[in-house]
């Protein structure tokens, strides 16, 4: 699936993380932009968590912009999942 | 009771360490509107993996009048945390169509209908007038609590550090509570700064009856534990009172006295509530 | 060669010399005596009336004979105020002067501008008890070929003694100072407490700069650094960002996770069997280590306890301590704030001490031998209670060994106080990246997710344990901790050692290996 519309999620603040997400045209795949405060210790477990859910989710034509300042695994993925639903435009219950 | 905002993981990662006897994970006031939706899928995220220590861990949904109370439910009542929080209840019926609407999500995970309970907020001039009822009627109900910024609000008054205006509310919660024997919490300390002002709130509530209150800063908990946990001094009195009353008992002597003061019924259930209070048991 | 610790230490290092493992934190005291010989101090004479007075500092360093391959010491007393290291080595190299062997107390962010001054050789050697930011990064990314040498505050002393830091230069930068060189950091606009770092360099340097920006007529008192040991006298404009030199006050942290370790930290030193009348105390300026001092406070009033003496770092905090009467007395190596230097100049129970009296193991007894208590911090502690304080989590130098080790092997209580994680990074580990306290020194690590109390000190955690504390196995914490945060990727490091980390008895605990940039 792809993105309906740019959605964004998250805080700036430590341990949280913030995702933007764009579409992308029609067959471009993913382009993950991921930067980490932990980089060097946390990288490839961050990558695989974002891998995993937007293959969950089945997203393609996907520009992922992350920006983690030491989030937990649940908030990344929290995090994550609001970014997806938002761009796909079925969060409910949000003004 | 510390409570958490709902949007914030490095609160909610710690909540557990400052020594609250619950936490209250806020998805109603502390939560922005347009963050609501993070907020709901966050607190899900941390309640499965988050280690609270010995905390009860309570959720405050939104109000189902707002776009967000239903989804809230839907998505932690399946969690079963020790109770969730409802704000601004005003009658009966209103708890009873909220546990209706619990109990259907229950069902539908099959869940029991026993384990989480509910905690009441009175925050406006109707639920003060309804709270009898609201805390009497409902097993799941087991603590009321009284919000004083939105009561203020909803009576057109200014919210005084000497809580004045919401003097008669918080006895009349007291008592609505006291005679359904459930827990009432009292309601946030705003100066986070001011301890003295803190600790002069506190020991009143605790005068007044109330059995907890809530804390927005855990550097407030320190001095809430210390109003409320009986002294040494109140601890060993009670020690005393209810081992004389025990073999006094055994001895078949029902009123006696210690000090020079008589020993009744009511006084040696206070010194028990004391020694309950303090994990102290009688041996 | 692996040192008792289980770390490889090389046997010798080219610009360093031979190198002699860590075998115990009292294992080379017991002797009685350092084994190796003290150099003598220089000595030179000075006709009556000679004047000391340069007009610049320029012209000060040209009359200290500088050479290539010299040694230039620094004390750190201005901290991140300090401008003169800076200025001094632009001179030098602007003179052309080579393979420096840097030798400051201590390094803060305010010298990252020598940074090009490694780059082109300018300088090749460093000694210093802290590498912080920009040099802590480049270093660790190997940009020089000597290593540098991490020493305690009273491991430099033991240094200068035996000639392994033979001073050509000693820069000593005063607040207050005269024309003979009678010098303090008690007064003056840039006033900065206690210059106690820099009397060994006074002592033992060839060549010895006082530097003020505060010339006062003679005899400047007090006599914190005397004239039978300084050379030249230079006055400038300014010493130093007063700023950055001394705050006015110290205070508190409201950081509710801070005061939560500091709280707990408290109740484990009340139970400890050590919270006693006449007792000696020290907590260090940051964070949690200071809160504690709070909470300490409450209690000695609570309980009517009155403690000996307050050492170390001093704070706006011990100075209110020391005149609510609930200490007798303060030893000042170091100040950090602006009324601790106004304390130190007119409380006569509040002391200035020398590096040497402070925590220099080789001598019949520095003042940390008789600490009760002392709280410190750390950036990792290790399941066998090792400490680092040097290396951060992504491997770069970027702390400070300071009074750390000294203070631990004196102390009757050495309390690590860290949260258990930061950032995500898990502060307990397996292993430490870099051993700077070894866990036989080290009694109980406070966090606020449980107390762990080191295994060789079985009766404190009986203590502890019988208050209620919530006492655990620093296993189970490990674990517990690196399941909330996931279990960090390993550093990438190369067989070079960039920096060696000297104990304060002079063996080597641990070295620095250069980190494998990404």
């Amino acid at each position: 699936m792809k993105p309906k519309i740019a959605a964004q999620s998250g805080t700036f603040e430590s341990s949280d993380v913030i995702f933007l997400i764009e579409p992308l045209p029609d067959n471009s795949g993913r382009k993950l932009d991921i930067s980490s405060t932990v980089m060097q210790q946390y990288g490839s477990s961050f990558n695989r968590i974002v891998t995993e859910m937007l293959d969950e989710y089945q997203m393609t034509d996907i520009h992922l912009i992350a920006k983690d300042k030491g989030a937990l695994e649940p908030t990344i993925k929290a995090r994550l999942e609001t970014a997806i639903n938002r761009s796909m435009e079925r969060q409910e219950g949000t003004l | 009771m510390l409570y958490i905002p709902g949007n914030n993981p490095a609160m909610i990662q710690q909540g557990g360490v400052y020594g609250a006897d619950s936490i209250l994970l806020d998805l109603e006031d502390a939560v922005a509107l347009n963050q609501k939706d993070a907020a709901r899928t966050l607190v899900r995220n941390m309640i499965k993996v988050v280690d609270f220590y010995d905390a009860e861990v309570c959720v405050r949904v939104n109000h189902l009048s707002t776009p967000f109370g239903l989804a809230d439910l839907e998505t932690i009542v399946p969690l079963q945390p020790s109770a969730i929080r409802y704000p601004k209840t005003e009658s009966a019926e209103e708890v009873a169509e909220l546990l209706k609407i619990i109990e259907r999500i229950e069902d539908r995970h099959g869940l029991p209908h026993n384990k989480m309970t509910l905690h009441a907020m009175i925050e406006t001039a109707m639920g003060v007038q309804n709270v009898f009822n609201i805390a009497s009627m409902f097993r799941r109900v087991d603590a009321i609590t009284i919000g004083g910024q939105d009561l203020t609000a909803d009576m057109n008054i200014v919210y005084t550090a000497d809580g004045v205006g919401i003097d008669f509310a918080r006895k009349r919660i007291v008592m609505a509570a006291k005679a359904s024997h459930i827990d009432v919490i009292d309601t946030v300390f705003p100066d986070v700064n001011d301890e003295e002002g803190l600790r002069r709130e506190t020991e009143y509530a605790k005068k007044i009856g109330f059995t907890g209150k809530a804390v927005i800063n855990p550097r407030q908990i320190d001095i809430i534990h210390d109003v409320f946990t009986p002294t040494e001094e109140e601890i060993r009195k009670a020690y005393h009172i209810v081992k004389e009353f025990r073999m006094n008992t055994a001895a078949g002597i029902g009123v006696f006295a210690i000090d020079g003061k008589m020993v009744d019924a009511p006084v040696v259930s206070r010194a028990e509530y004391i020694l309950k209070l303090a994990n102290v048991t009688v041996g | 060669m692996l040192n008792s610790l289980g770390r490889e230490i090389p046997e010798y290092i080219e610009g360093i010399g031979k190198l002699e493992p860590f075998q115990g934190a009292l294992a080379k005291l017991r002797k009685g005596w350092m084994s190796e010989p003290t150099i003598p101090a220089p000595n030179r004479a000075y006709l009556p009336h000679q004047s000391k007075l340069c007009k610049s500092l320029e012209e000060a360093i040209l009359r200290s004979n500088p050479h290539n391959g010299m040694t230039v010491s620094f004390h750190h007393h201005l901290r991140n105020g300090d401008i003169l290291l800076v200025q001094t080595l632009t001179i030098l190299h602007n003179m052309g002067i080579r393979e420096i062997t840097l030798a400051s107390s201590s390094l803060n962010e305010c010298h990252d501008p020598i940074l090009p001054y490694l780059k082109d050789r300018t300088v090749t050697r460093i000694f210093s008890s802290g590498i912080r930011n920009q040099l802590g990064r480049a270093i660790a990314l190997g940009i020089l070929d000597t290593p540098v040498v991490i020493h305690s505050h009273g491991g430099r002393v033991r240094g200068i003694h035996t000639g392994k830091i033979k001073i050509d230069l000693a820069i000593i930068p005063a607040s207050a100072a005269d024309c003979e060189g009678n010098a303090t950091g008690s007064h003056g606009k840039s006033a900065f407490g206690s210059i106690g770092y820099a009397v060994i360099d006074a002592r033992y340097a060839k060549e010895v700069i006082v530097v003020t920006d505060n010339l006062v007529d003679y005899p400047c008192i007090p006599l914190s650094i005397s004239q039978n040991f300084i050379d030249h006298v230079v006055v400038v404009d300014s010493i130093g960002d007063a700023s950055k030199i001394a705050t006015g006050t110290t205070r508190i942290t409201k950081s509710p996770m801070d005061l939560r370790i500091a709280k707990i930290a408290a109740d484990v030193i009340e139970h400890s069997g050590f919270f006693v009348p006449g007792f000696a105390f020290q907590v260090g300026a940051g964070g949690a280590s200071l809160a504690v001092a709070k909470f300490i406070r409450e209690k000695m009033k609570t309980k009517g306890i009155k403690g000996s003496f307050m050492l170390g770092g001093i704070t706006s905090y011990c100075v209110d301590m020391l005149n609510d009467g609930l200490f007798e007395t303060i030893f000042d190596v170091q100040s950090f704030d602006a009324v601790v230097s106004n304390s130190l100049l007119n409380n006569r129970r509040h002391i200035e001490i020398p590096a040497a009296l402070y925590a220099n193991p080789f001598n019949c007894g520095c003042i940390t031998n008789k600490i009760d208590v002392v709280v410190l911090g750390a950036l990792e502690i290790d399941v066998d209670f090792n400490v680092n304080v040097i290396t951060g989590s992504e491997g770069y130098i970027r702390g400070a060994s300071g009074g750390h080790s000294d203070t631990a092997s004196g102390a009757k209580l050495t309390v690590v106080v860290c949260p258990s994680f930061r950032g995500r990074i898990p502060i307990i580990k397996k292993r430490v990246h870099t051993i700077v306290t070894p866990g036989e020194t080290v009694h109980v690590l406070v966090t606020e997710r449980g107390i762990c109390v080191n295994p060789m000190f079985p009766e404190l955690e009986e203590n502890l344990k019988r208050a209620g504390l919530n006492v655990k196995d620093i296993h189970d914490l490990e674990i517990e901790v690196d399941k909330i945060t996931g279990i960090p990727g390993p550093l990438e490091y190369t067989d070079k050692i960039v920096g060696i980390v000297e104990y304060r008895d002079g063996t080597i605990i641990d070295v620095i290996h250069q980190i494998k940039e990404k």
